[in-house]
C-alpha cells in the first residue's frame, strides 16, 4: 500500500476527467476569474463538477483558488472547467489582457492599493 | 465610500473584474511561503500537481531518472487592491524541474520578487536565471533571519549581480508592513520601467 496521502480525492484525476488531461479550451489562466450559473441544474454532472459548482455558486473565484479549494491539481480543474463553459454552467473573466498588462494605470492603480492596505 | 463588507471571505467582492498576478519565488526554505501567509488577506491555498513524462513541456528529465512522477506543489494568497482590481501572489520555488508549474505561474505575471537569504546568496542564481530566460522583471528582497550576517547592501548586489537598476530591499517575510515594502518596492519598479519604455 502507498503511505502516500492523495488529498481529498479519492479517485485518481484521469478519472475525474473521463481520462482527459487537456481541457476542451485552452483560455483559462491561474487567474480567469469564474462565475457560476445559478439557474442550470446539476443533474447530470459528475460529482467533481457539481462539487466545483456548489462551490462556484457561492461567488467569483479564480482557477488557482477554486483547484485549492477542492484539492484537485489546477490541470485536472482547468478540463472540469472548460466542459462546464461549454454546458453554459460558469462563465469566465479573462485576466487583464497582454497589451494592458504593461500599461501604466494598472500598475499605478496597484500601487496605491498596496499603499493604502500597508 | 465605505465598501460593504464581503459576505463570505473566501469570495472575490462582485465588483472585482480584473486580475493580475505576482510571483514570490526563491531557493528552498527561504520564506517564500511564509510572505504569502503574511500579505493574503484569504487563507492561503495550496495546490499540488503531478508532473509525469507525458505532460506539456518536459524534455529534460535529467536527474530524475527512475522516476516517472513528481508532485510539485506552490502556495498562493489574495489581496484585493481596489473595488475592481484583485492581486494574486504566487508563491512557488524555482528549480527546473518545476518548470510547467513555471509556465502557469509566469505566464502574464506583472513581474517576480525573488526571496534571498545573505547566508546562502548562491542558491538564487537559478530562480533569477529563470526570471531573466522568461523576460520576468524581478526586485530582489532579502529575507532576514535571526542567524543571517549582516551583509552591506554593495556585498549582496554584487554577489548576486544585480543590475544597477534591480530594487533590492531588506525584509522581514513574518512582518506584514515589511513584506508589503518589499512587494511596494516591486510594483514601483514595474511601474518605472513602463514609465521608461513608453518614453523610448
Amino acid at each position: 500500500m502507498s503511505p502516500r496521502k492523495r488529498g481529498k480525492g479519492l479517485v485518481r484525476p484521469y478519472v475525474v476527467t473521463e481520462g482527459r488531461a487537456h481541457p476542451t479550451r485552452n483560455t483559462f489562466d491561474l487567474v480567469t476569474l469564474v462565475i457560476a450559473s445559478t439557474d442550470l441544474p446539476l443533474t447530470g454532472l459528475n460529482p467533481e463538477k457539481r462539487r466545483l459548482m456548489e462551490l462556484c455558486r457561492g461567488g467569483a473565484l479564480s482557477v488557482a483558488e477554486i483547484a485549492g479549494h477542492l484539492a484537485l491539481p489546477v490541470s485536472v480543474t482547468k478540463v472540469l472547467l472548460a466542459d462546464l463553459v461549454d454546458s453554459g454552467h460558469v462563465t469566465t473573466r479573462a485576466p487583464i489582457p497582454p497589451a494592458q498588462r504593461h500599461d501604466a494605470r494598472i500598475l499605478e492603480e496597484l500601487l496605491d492599493g498596496l499603499r493604502s492596505l500597508s | 465610500m465605505d465598501s460593504v463588507p464581503s459576505p463570505d471571505p473566501v469570495y472575490l467582492s462582485d465588483t472585482v473584474t480584473r486580475a493580475v498576478k505576482i510571483v514570490i519565488t526563491g531557493h528552498f526554505g527561504v520564506g517564500k511561503t511564509t510572505l504569502v501567509n503574511t500579505l493574503s488577506e484569504i487563507r492561503p491555498l495550496h495546490t499540488e500537481e503531478v508532473m509525469t513524462q507525458a505532460g506539456e513541456g518536459i524534455d529534460d528529465l535529467t536527474g530524475t531518472q527512475g522516476k516517472t512522477t513528481t508532485t510539485v506543489a506552490m502556495d498562493f494568497g489574495r489581496l484585493t487592491v481596489s473595488d475592481s482590481l484583485v492581486l494574486y501572489l504566487f508563491g512557488a520555488p524555482g528549480q527546473e524541474r518545476f518548470m510547467p508549474l513555471w509556465k502557469d505561474m509566469t505566464q502574464g505575471a506583472l513581474g517576480a520578487l525573488v526571496l534571498a537569504d545573505t547566508r546562502w546568496l548562491d542558491r538564487s542564481f537559478p530562480v533569477m536565471d529563470l526570471l531573466e530566460e522568461r523576460g520576468l522583471a524581478y526586485a530582489v528582497a532579502v529575507n532576514h533571519f535571526a542567524d543571517s550576517p549582516d551583509v552591506p547592501e554593495e556585498e549582496i548586489r554584487e554577489a548576486l549581480d544585480l543590475l544597477p537598476e534591480t530594487p533590492l530591499v531588506v525584509c522581514d517575510a513574518r512582518d506584514r508592513a515589511s513584506a508589503f515594502r518589499a512587494l511596494i518596492a516591486l510594483v514601483q519598479y514595474l511601474l518605472t520601467r513602463t514609465t521608461v519604455q513608453e518614453a523610448v
